[in-house]
Order: structure tokens, then sequence, then C-alpha cells
């Protein structure tokens, strides 16, 4: 069966079309004004970055536009690059390779699937319950015990983040919200939209004021400004998006603030555990951004808690 | 066709990043060397060389195994060009006649245009560790000495693919081509092998 989108989500449509066309507007009067002189590369990076964004936009906006099957398909794909990301920095070993099998293509699979269904009861055990004992068991078995603890504990981690904590996304789709029939793709759009403003508010924040660093010994570049900046902007921005969801102003406000700061969680955990292997980003899939994983290290951590809050207070 | 859709599986399962230490397009013959730890070494290997350089590029694999069944044969044969040499334990009857005979193969199948790729440790190490690298590099540089040959680094294909395993884990891999080998004329055969060895394993630290 397909409807076409509604008007809610249209308007979203434009207002992330307008943005990106903002967006390229001042990169390229960054880029006019900075020629070949200091800062090149900065600008060049930014630029870098907008034309990606573009591409996400597109992709993820029709994704939502075509449907609950095209959003949990886009989804999937989006888990499996990014626990393909985790697993290359994870430290395994020979005997956990059938564990990985099983976690690439049976469980991630089987719990979008899941979220495809709409099977709530199901969807939000399969990874904590199911795969945490029937993966620890399939390592157990091949009988190497040396380091146990940290494999089992990395590979069930990164099926949390890359896949259960990312597969909230779509799941905001299976809800049922009273008077807010047909409009689910809305929801996923308002979430998506003001976690990755707030990472780019961040970012503008960050790069213009900042000056107390967060973290040194995590990231070196996330400050107090740009987080504060960009927690509030965000928030701003999701409160003057109420009209898209089933929330009134002060509760999207709430809500905005509650997942810009799970998402700024999410991002100074993710760099945590780059610092951790050593490297600078998780690959290089996305020109300017470095992995995937680097993209929606908010997202992964920002989804399940808007999920979760929206599905308490307002399904039914 | 089989070969582009091997190169897109490749990419999803490997995603290889690759680095070149020389000009991936030189108009010149090649034989490119690597550490070998997958099944999956090749075909990054192949597939990280301009699509130009491919179709000259064969690959060098052990005919006991490629040789078994349709499948294999079919896929060395007919979609890569391989060249099939027959592997021989050390030490046992016949194995210099054999390994002297894969030796002349190679040169023929370089002939003129052709490059080759080829992992000299002669088996896919299991550990990821780097091997002794067997004696047929060193007799066809000596007979094609015009012939660049190139170190290629493998990293990380030994987790995605491992020795024994059948289906890979997903996970990103990096390909990284080397500058050619410079190596005097008069090295000897021991100290020619050891320099080729090490100019592979230095790579690993390059990129």
């Amino acid at each position: 069966m397909t409807r076409l989108p509604d008007i809610t989500w249209l308007m979203l449509a434009a207002g992330v079309l307008v943005v990106l066309l903002v967006a390229s507007a001042a990169g390229w009067i960054l880029h006019r004004r900075v020629g070949d002189g200091a800062g090149r590369g900065t600008v060049d990076n930014i630029n870098a970055r907008i034309r990606a964004w573009w591409v996400m936009a597109a992709v993820f906006v029709a994704a939502t536009g075509m449907g609950v099957g095209a959003s949990v398909l886009l989804f999937t794909v989006v888990s499996f690059l990014a626990l393909r990301e985790f697993v290359t920095l994870t430290p395994t070993k020979p005997a956990d390779h059938r564990a990985l099998v099983w976690s690439f293509f049976v469980v991630t699979p089987l719990q979008y699937a899941l979220i495809g269904f709409g099977w709530y009861g199901l969807f939000s055990v399969l990874i904590p319950v199911y795969a945490a004992i029937f993966l620890a068991i399939r390592i157990v078995l091949e009988g190497d015990t040396e380091r146990f603890i940290e494999r089992a504990a990395a590979i069930q981690w990164g099926l949390v983040i890359c896949v259960y904590f990312v597969s909230y996304g779509p799941a905001l789709l299976t809800l049922r919200i009273p008077r807010y029939d047909h409009r689910d793709a809305s929801l996923l759009l308002f979430l998506v939209l003001v976690v990755e403003m707030s990472d780019v508010l961040q970012f503008v924040w960050g790069k213009t004021l900042g000056r107390t660093p967060l973290a040194a010994s995590v990231s070196p570049h996330k400050t107090w400004e740009g987080l504060i900046g960009g927690v509030v902007c965000a928030s701003a921005i999701g409160t003057a998006l109420w009209w898209a969801t089933p929330f009134s102003p002060v509760v999207a406000a709430a809500m905005a603030f509650a997942v810009t700061v799970a998402g700024a969680t999410g991002g100074l955990i993710m760099s945590a555990i780059k610092r951790d292997r050593g490297v600078k980003d998780y690959g290089a899939l996305i020109s300017g951004h470095g992995g995937i994983l680097d993209r929606i290290d908010s997202l992964c951590f920002a989804a399940p808690v808007f999920f979760h809050l929206t599905r308490f207070f307002y399904a039914r | 066709m089989i070969a582009t859709a091997l190169t897109a599986f490749c990419h999803v399962i490997a995603q290889p990043t690759v680095h070149w230490g020389c000009d991936p397009n030189a108009d010149v013959q090649r034989i490119y060397f690597g550490n070998h730890t997958s099944h999956l070494d090749f075909l990054v290997t192949w597939s990280a060389l301009p699509p130009a350089r491919r179709r000259l590029t064969r690959p060098v694999a052990g005919g006991d195994y490629w040789n078994d069944g349709f499948i294999r044969r079919y896929v060395a044969r007919h979609v890569f060009d391989a060249v099939l040499v027959e592997r021989r334990a050390p030490g046992s009857p016949r194995a210099i006649a054999a390994a002297r005979a894969s030796v002349d193969q190679l040169v023929a199948a370089l002939g003129t245009r052709h490059s080759l790729i080829v992992f000299p440790e002669g088996t896919r190490s299991e550990t990821g560790e780097v091997g002794r690298f067997k004696s047929g590099l060193y007799r066809l540089a000596r007979l094609r000495p015009d012939v660049e040959l190139v170190p290629v680094y493998l990293e990380n294909l030994n987790r995605i693919l491992p020795k024994g395993e059948c289906l890979p884990v997903p996970g990103l891999s990096r390909v990284i081509f080397g500058p050619a080998l410079a190596v005097g004329a008069d090295a000897d055969k021991h100290t020619f092998l050891e320099k080729a060895r090490t100019a592979v394993i230095d790579l690993r630290a390059a990129a």
C-alpha cells in the first residue's frame, strides 16, 4: 500500500532543502573569501562535508518518504556499515569469527525484520537478551578463553551501539500514537534533524567561540562553548518544529533537549573508543566526515532515548 | 561480469582503502608481490588496480587448489586468467623440478605485456605474520630484470576471511602498494628474498 507523504513530512523535507541551500551558499562564500590563504584546508573540509550532507539528506529523506519498508532497509544498511567499522577497530581473535558472522548476517537482519513487523516485545530484547546469551556461548564453544571478557563484551557492545540503538530510529515508525496517524515518518525526521543539527551547531559554535575543553584527553576539539551553543540552538530548532510532532511546544523543547544531550554523550563515548584504539576516524566512507560511525555516533545514543520517552508518554 | 560482481562483493565485505607508492597507471610490466593471509588477497589486490591495468594482470595460484572442482577451475581460468602452478612440499620427490617448471611458466605468462600478482610465501599465513619467501620470486627477477617488482601489503584481510573459514566477517581493509623494489643485480638469493620480504613488512607502517 502506498500513500502520499503527508503535509508535515513535505514541510520538514522542504526545511531540510532550505538548510542545505543556505549551507552550500555559506560554503561558497567562505571558499571565495578564503581563496588560497590560511584556513583553506578547513574550508575545503567544510565544503566536502556539506556536499556529503546533500547525499545523506537525499537518501534519508527519500527513504522516510517511501514508508516503513524503505526506512527499515536504509537503517539495516547503516547498521551493517557501522558494525563493520566497529568490528575493524575491535581486537577480536580468530575464535570470534563465527560469532561475528552470526552478528552480521543473522542478528542484524533479524533485528530489523522484527522492527518491520512491529514486534516490540521481541525487538526490544533480541540483542540484550538472546544475542547476548547466544554469542557468548558461541565464543565459549571455540575454547579460546584468553581475554574472553573483553572479546565477548566488545562484540556485544558493538551490536548494541551499531544495531540495537540505531534500530530505534525506524522503530519510531511502529509506534501507535493517538491523533498522530500516518505521520510517524515526520517523527523520525524530527529526531534525525534535531540530532544532526545539534552536531553541526556544536561544530560551528566550537570552531567560532570554543575555548574551554570539555574533555581534552578524549576529544581535543570538543568544548563547553560548542556543546552549550549546539544543545541550546538545536533545542530551539526542536521547539520550533513542535507542529511536526505529537508534542506541545514545551514537550518538544524537553524532547529536543533530551536527545541532544544523549547525542552529545554518544559523541563523547564514541570518541573515547576511537582514542582507546588510537585512530582519528572510524573509516573514510563519507568524504569530509570520516566513517559512518563518525556521522551517526550521536544518533546511536539519541534514538533509544527518544523512542522510549515517546513510547512511555505518548503511545497507546 | 562475474569479475565485476566479485569486485562489488569485495567492496561490501572488505572496503579496501588503496595507497599507492608508485604510478598505478604506468604502462610497464610488473610483478606485484604481497603478504598472503586470505582467499580475498588476490581479489582485493586486483580490484585495487586501475581497470585498464587489471585486464593485463594475472594472478598466480596453486594448481592443486584451483583445479579442484568445476567452480574453482572456471573462476581461475576464465574469470581471472590465472596462472596455475604446481606446488610440492619441499624435499618431496620432484619438488625442485616442479619449482623450476613453475618459474618457466611464470616467465612465459609475463610475455611482453602482462603483469603478475604473486604471493611468495606460497601459502596463506594463519597468524597474520609474514612468513619466509620462496625462491621463485628471486629466479623470476633474475630471468626478467626488466619487470618492476612492486611490494604490496594487505591489511586486515586475515580477520575478514581467515584460512579455514568459508564465510567472511565484513571489515575495512587497506591495500598498500610500495615503490618498486631496488635490489642490486648482484644480490644473492638470500639477501634478495629478505629485502623483498622486508619491503612488504615495512609498508605496514608506511601508510
